[in-house]
């Protein structure tokens, strides 16, 4: 067990200090995120009651967004550096890794957004009991995009022209997950209660962790082929 | 060492032969079903602008749904086929699975595209708009951008063996995501606008308006065969076109020319 | 031991090379040689599982690699052609992270000897970004001195960019390696001073 665990916190750990050590990065991906979610007043105007209807999904498509701006930064270092070869020769299986890597990428680029969306969503004047549901829909929502979004970044590793391509590939698969994270919100201002959208997405959370991982590896191995 | 080469010349027998015995069979077979889809298509239109009565409600402009209920049909049977052969590919790593799923993309979101058209074009009269978000042209569409993601991965890597591997990991990924997506995007229309005219209150049907219905799906059948056979065939040409058959192929016909 | 069997390699549409079979055993060094362009670094990516040959197979203790990749890639160590450093860690956070990412136990002690034995205890806390050609390609052939466990290495042209020292202390572990019978397959466009002369598989003969 703590054999199989060695390559997992090794590949966290590293990819953790990466994030850390190029937090650049990680602070354009969020600015992203602030500077979309701003633009929106300007585009619709800045009726309250039209902003706080359209906060939900608002919020939930520049998260989406900016998970998609991160994405392609997941195995493109490694898979120029020669990194991805090596941790394809460790003798643990590759989902192992696999999944320590999208939780570190989760973790450098989710969990922000989780953390500055409630601030943003006072700027839309949402009702402060909702913010509890957005950061859980977020918070069980976007390591599902991450995970999808793994599977196209293998998919397209090394193309020219591949981050349009991962957008067109993903987004589609995106949609579900927005679907049930920002009808979350609107279903608890509405006063139907959120918990059916939450346990959907936690649902897609587990099925996503079972599978993408799984997907994930083999476009991995066929990228390196 | 003997016992030890002889499963491998087998296999590489079935690797290699395959798209040379497939491509004279193909080439057989898809006039056939040209020709089978023409008189379908030509009996399906007769029985649907000329026999099926006039809709009580819409007029004539509900004939537009023998286009398009086929064609829609037909956009998400092929994508089931295609996940399929990709399956079927990576299983048993046979070359041929991945041609045909790669050579029934464009077919299937052509019908996509068609079944998308003719329904925005059918929604201006019934609906007063060409485009209502409704939950069936709204997974339609995501349905279209499927197809445009495989073709495109498919496209945009040069190996051949990469592309074939690559496209059919997102074709079983799209094939496990198309359920939830039609799920999701039903459960979010009918939150949102439940009020609205659905596809759901079609008219009551005629027997002969089924039956033209029925013509016509079996037509976009046979064309899909038809055209996925031509597509395999010249597929595997191109990805050949270093072997000897080929070579040998190429020259005849250009001989008979 | 290390078998392969009519190994046939296309890279694209070009074929490579076609029937091409190896046997390396315990004590063996084997030399790949041939020009550029004949699929050197082609055959040690297929040797290594990393890519799969046209046709052939490949058997390590005579089980074919790919029903036990397992146990294969836990006696294999291959260093390519990229250094597989990335630019922000320093030598030393590398090193660590290509062992236990591989699954091996080191501690840092024994890192740190391997990086000063190769040469580079003045950069042990820079970042790699800094470092010259020869020095990147260092702290990955620090690992050899690090994963003698491995039985089986797999080097892709492990004397670029070295100077005279390095080549003669690199082919010394090397022997010292095969001596104590482990096994290695290396390509190399320079004459390395071997003690005992390597078996040479030159890809020329078996190119298409």
């Amino acid at each position: 067990m703590s054999r199989a665990l060695g390559p997992f916190a090794a590949v966290l750990s590293r990819d953790l200090l990466l994030a850390w050590r190029g937090r650049a990065d990680v602070l354009v991906t969020l600015a992203f995120f602030v500077v979309v979610v701003c633009l929106f007043p300007f585009g619709v105007g800045a009726e309250p009651n039209l902003l706080r209807t359209i906060a939900p999904g608002v919020l939930w498509v520049a998260a989406l967004l900016s998970t998609l701006l991160s994405l392609h930064r997941l195995f493109a270092q490694d898979h120029a550096d020669g990194t991805l070869e090596q941790l394809l020769l460790t003798p643990e299986p590759t989902v192992l890794w696999v999944v320590a890597k999208i939780s570190a990428h989760w973790i450098a680029t989710g969990l922000p957004l989780v953390v500055v969306a409630p601030g943003l969503a006072l700027l839309f004047d949402v009702e402060q009991g909702a913010l509890g549901v957005l950061i859980l829909s977020l918070a069980l929502g976007t390591p599902i995009l991450a995970l999808l979004g793994a599977v196209g970044a293998a998919l397209t590793l090394g193309l020219r022209g591949g981050g349009m391509l991962l957008a067109l590939l993903v987004l589609p698969l995106f949609v579900p997950v927005l679907i049930f994270g920002a009808g979350a919100v609107d279903a608890y201002l509405s006063g139907s209660g959120a918990q059916a959208h939450l346990l959907l997405l936690g649902g897609g959370l587990l099925a996503s962790l079972a599978l993408a991982p799984l997907a994930c590896a083999a476009a991995l191995r066929i990228a390196v082929e | 060492m003997k016992d030890m080469q002889k499963p491998e010349r087998s296999k590489s027998l079935f690797r290699f032969a395959a798209p040379q015995m497939f491509y004279p069979l193909a080439g057989k077979l898809a006039p056939w079903f040209a020709g089978v889809a023409a008189i379908l298509a030509a009996i399906g239109m007769w029985l649907g602008f000329f026999v099926a009565p006039t809709d009580a409600v819409q007029g004539e402009v509900y004939r537009v749904i023998y286009i398009h209920v086929a064609a829609a049909w037909m956009s998400m049977f092929v994508y089931l086929v295609m996940a399929f052969w990709s399956f079927v590919g990576l299983v048993m790593n046979t070359r041929l699975s991945f041609i045909m799923s790669q050579a029934l993309a464009p077919t299937g979101a052509m019908f996509c595209f068609v079944a998308l058209w003719t329904g925005a074009l059918w929604g201006k009269p019934t609906w007063g708009a060409y485009w209502v978000w409704d939950a069936r042209l709204t997974s339609q569409l995501l349905l279209l951008f499927l197809y445009l993601g495989f073709m495109a991965l498919t496209r945009a890597i040069e190996d051949p063996r990469r592309a074939d591997k690559a496209g059919a990991i997102i074709a079983l990924v799209g094939a496990v995501n198309v359920p939830i997506i039609y799920f999701s995007v039903k459960w979010w229309n009918t939150l949102h606008q439940g009020a609205s005219v659905s596809l759901n209150k079609a008219p009551s049907m005629a027997t002969t308006m089924l039956t033209g219905m029925l013509v016509m799906a079996l037509a976009a059948w046979a064309y899909t065969i038809a055209v996925t056979l031509w597509r395999v065939r010249s597929l595997i040409l191109e990805r050949e076109r270093h072997t000897d058959w080929v070579i040998a192929e190429l020259n005849a016909q250009e001989g008979k020319v | 031991m290390l078998y392969a069997n009519a190994l046939a390699c296309v890279k694209g549409d070009r074929p490579l090379f076609r029937g091409l079979s190896l046997r390396v055993a315990p004590g063996d060094l084997l030399r790949v040689a041939g020009p550029n362009g004949f699929g050197k670094t082609s055959l040690l990516r297929i040797l290594c599982g990393l890519a799969m040959p046209e046709s052939g197979e490949i058997r390590w203790n005579d089980v074919p690699i790919n029903s036990d990749r397992e146990s294969y890639h836990r006696a294999l160590l291959y260093l390519g052609h990229a250094p597989s450093l990335n630019d922000l860690l320093t030598p030393l956070e590398n090193l660590r992270f290509a062992c236990s990412s591989g699954g091996d136990k080191v501690d840092e002690d024994a890192c740190i000897d391997a990086l000063v034995r190769i040469g580079l205890a003045q950069q042990l806390d820079l970042p790699a970004r800094v470092l010259s050609q020869g020095q990147r390609r260092r702290v990955g052939l620090a690992r050899l001195f690090l994963e003698a466990d491995r039985k089986l290495w797999i080097l892709d042209e492990p004397f670029t960019a070295l100077d005279v020292a390095a080549v003669a202390d690199l082919t010394a572990t090397l022997s010292e390696h095969c001596a104590a019978g482990g096994m290695v397959v290396l390509t190399t466009h320079q004459d390395a001073p071997f003690a005992k002369a390597p078996a040479v598989l030159d890809l020329a003969e078996v190119a298409c």
